[in-house]
């Protein structure tokens, strides 16, 4: 029998979410926004180069406060980066695949990632 | 490029309501997924008021009830009611499991129950699950080895050999994680899906299995292999308690090291 042309059951739609399931979409999803910050970070230093008020014009942008929370996100989008990349490394090597494990090594992801931003910014803010 | 909505023909409709003809006063409102080929509609969902003083305790229970008082032609498989066969396997409450093995006082409120995600349903609670036996086939889940005659009747293996098969030998085949797997609704027709690779893994493992180098090289595939990005959904769902995330990552590393 070939049942191609039958319904497909429901997927997304009815699939409860786990906290690995979201760090993992969110992690694709934090990889790509990283992906592109640091190219437009960089177009934004190689302006220092070529074009000194422009590279101002938006360095004063970055002290306003949308200025700063965009700042913010990116820090922590990098945070959240770097430490569930730790936990992928963990589990290339074999380990931290018991459910409680990875569900406890995710939520230390999270929080972490906050708790990393903070230290970022700060230690930023004092250069 | 992943299609994350439902089809036309796949989207869901109200269905009927079914009161409750017994005057329970402890009642729980059940929602399952229908379909039939010989309706021309799309799916829908119905919704049947049981009384749950007269019933069983797990899902399965719940289902049987409907079916035999309040809609017979209700289409379920079932076989062994006791987890072992695998046959009840469903989407109960967002997440795939045995219904059979499922309590129903787990679940507070409504419960709603799919048949497993992304497959085309052939009727009501019932998905094809052609592609994957398919390719459970595909990676020749049988013992390869060129002993023969007497030296094949009786291949030992030693405890410690034999206790790598734990955690591995009890899948049931039951498809709860392979569809509920993101990966595998995505690239189901060329990922083989946590379930046979979990079986991949266990003759992999086997210690009197000599086709190890060959069942490794077919494995070890872009697509195959390597869609698993350790999302956990199977894990997750597995109602044998199993880890086929753990199995996947074996794998990798088998081939990563050599």
């Amino acid at each position: 029998m070939n049942y191609n042309k039958n319904p497909l059951t429901p997927h997304l739609q009815v699939y409860k979410w786990h906290i690995s399931s979201l760090l993992s979409i969110t992690h694709r999803i934090v990889g790509v926004i990283n992906f592109l910050s640091i190219i437009l970070f960089c177009i934004w230093l190689i302006l220092y180069k070529i074009d000194q008020s422009s590279f101002q014009y938006i360095a004063n942008f970055f002290t306003t406060k949308t200025g700063k929370f965009l700042i913010l996100s990116i820090c922590w989008s990098y945070s959240f980066f770097i430490l569930n990349e730790i936990r992928h490394l963990a589990w290339d090597l074999g380990y931290g695949f018991e459910l409680k494990t990875s569900k406890i090594s995710g939520l230390a992801v999270f929080f972490g990632s906050f708790i990393l931003t903070i230290i970022i910014f700060f230690s930023g803010a004092n250069i | 490029m992943a299609e994350f909505g439902l089809p036309t023909n796949s989207k869901i409709l109200k269905g009927t309501y079914y009161k409750d003809k017994t005057g329970s006063k402890n009642i729980k409102k059940v929602n399952v997924y229908r379909w039939s080929p010989d309706d021309n509609t799309n799916p829908r969902i119905d919704t049947f008021e049981v009384d749950m003083d007269n019933c069983g305790p797990k899902v399965l229970d719940i289902l049987f009830k409907i079916k035999n008082e309040i809609d017979s032609s209700l289409t379920f498989r079932r076989s062994c009611a006791h987890g072992v066969c695998g046959s009840c396997a469903m989407n109960v409450d967002g997440i795939n499991t045995l219904s059979c093995i499922k309590s129903h006082s787990d679940i507070k409120g409504e419960l709603n129950i799919y048949p497993l995600p992304h497959l085309r349903v052939v009727k009501d609670l019932i998905g094809d699950l052609s592609n994957l036996y398919k390719q459970y086939e595909s990676i020749q889940p049988w013992l390869k080895t060129s002993k023969t005659d007497t030296e094949k009747k009786e291949i030992t293996q030693s405890q410690k050999d034999r206790s790598k098969l734990d955690g591995y030998y009890e899948c049931i085949l039951c498809a709860c994680c392979s569809t509920s797997c993101p990966s595998y609704w995505w690239n189901g027709d060329k990922y083989l899906g946590p379930a046979v690779l979990l079986q991949a893994y266990r003759w992999i493992n086997d210690s009197r299995d000599e086709d190890k180098a060959e069942r490794l090289k077919k494995v070890a595939d872009e697509l195959k292999l390597y869609r698993c990005h350790t999302i956990m959904n199977c894990t997750n769902s597995c109602p044998k308690g199993l880890n086929p995330a753990k199995a996947i990552a074996s794998i990798k590393k088998m081939l990563a090291t050599g």
